[in-house]
């Protein structure tokens, strides 16, 4: 522990969608595996997202999203990140997001969509790969 | 100019990505950070500490006071402190959830801090997060430590003025007649007022000041009900005395 390094993990849930059970579980597992995750709270506009990123100098942006307005909202938050200064931040979004939606999205500045019966550890392991 | 100044004149000129970044140069032990604090002048606005249990409503009461400075116009820095695993060394940060509708307010910097194996409450680098909000220029910091037990003191050494933050029903006379937490506040916050039980509360921190020898002036009790704003004009009006009192001294 002490100095070292640690990844750090915004997780928000953007837009009105009340439930953040897959969030929380999502937030304890990252946690668990030793980073450091921010939780933000439900019905996030892709401002307020945006800002606590940047105030938090996070690593990643976790978004879980099951309202079905994903291809609205997540491009948005993409925008706002960079608006901020964050432009590097890593954005992964989990939820009910079908396959064709995922590769716009993907598109879009997202770097990964996981679905629905995703394991934990992928998104750990996803995380790890790709920060130091 | 090298890269540290740069960042240095970004805190100063209160840009939120160098603030942040700053905060996390210190939080890492980044070699450049010693010579980032020397450049950083402190303004030394007033740091007030929040601590008390866990769910007493510490965050809750940052949020009312949050609201009620930026009413008055004030700026604030925020540094909410939870706790890392000792199994893992990960964390989950909630602090912040409280605070949801000042996110967008440029005039108000929150940000997380875990313990990282600290003891007293707070995070080893919460003292170089204050520095950094400070040369920022904000007009107030406060820290919220994280849910203590008795003996995570180590918020008097920051803080000009330390509130401890109580709530009824958690145990009788017997746990204000020991040692720690309750000797360093300066002002006792009885929160969730509006419960059963405050009066007994009020009672017990009464006989402890008394007990104590402080020469109370009635300010040092303040009753709220933080989640509907109560009480917070009072706990204000007992902050700003209590650091009038202090400068004095």
């Amino acid at each position: 522990m002490g100095n070292a390094k640690k990844i750090k993990v915004l997780v928000a849930k953007p837009g009105l969608d009340g439930h953040d059970r897959g969030a929380k579980v999502v937030a304890r597992a990252l946690s668990e595996a030793g980073m450091e995750v921010i939780y933000t709270g439900l019905k996030q506009t892709p401002a307020m997202i945006a800002s606590a990123a940047a105030q938090e100098d996070v690593d990643v942006v976790g978004l879980s999203i099951l309202s079905g307005a994903h291809n609205e909202i997540l491009p948005e938050i993409v925008k706002e990140l960079e608006k901020a200064g964050m432009e590097k931040t890593m954005v992964l979004a989990g939820g009910i997001i079908p396959g064709d939606d995922a590769t716009e999205l993907k598109a879009k500045g997202i770097s990964e969509v996981f679905p629905p019966g995703t394991a934990l550890k992928s998104i750990v392991e996803y995380i790890q790969e790709r920060i130091s | 100019m090298s890269e540290t100044e740069k960042l240095a004149n970004g805190v100063k000129s209160r840009d939120a990505r160098c603030i942040a970044r700053a905060i996390s140069m210190i939080e890492c032990g980044d070699e450049c950070s010693g010579s980032l604090l020397q450049m950083l002048e402190c303004s030394g606005p007033p740091v007030l500490g929040i601590t008390g249990a866990p769910g007493v409503g510490k965050s809750t009461l940052a949020d009312a006071l949050i609201r009620h400075y930026r009413s008055m116009d004030k700026t604030i820095g925020v540094v909410a402190v939870d706790p890392s695993s000792p199994i893992t060394g990960g964390a989950v940060l909630g602090d912040r959830v409280r605070m949801h509708r000042h996110y967008t307010d440029e005039g108000v910097f929150i940000r997380s801090m875990a313990t990282r194996g600290a003891y007293g409450g707070l995070a080893p680098a919460s003292m170089g997060a204050i520095k950094v909000l400070s040369a920022a220029g904000y007009d107030m910091i406060m820290v919220e430590t994280v849910g203590v037990g008795q003996s995570e003191v180590e918020i008097m050494h920051l803080a000009d003025v330390v509130s401890l933050v109580l709530i009824p029903g958690m145990g009788d006379s017997i746990q204000t007649l020991k040692a720690g937490i309750m000797e360093i506040a300066d002002v006792f916050v009885l929160n969730k007022a509006d419960l059963n039980g405050i009066d007994e509360l009020e009672r017990q921190v009464m006989d402890f000041i008394h007990m104590s020898g402080i020469n109370d002036n009635g300010s040092m009790i303040i009753k709220t009900v933080a989640s509907k704003n109560t009480g917070i004009d009072k706990l204000s009006e007992a902050v700003t005395e209590i650091l009038g009192r202090k400068k004095c001294r």
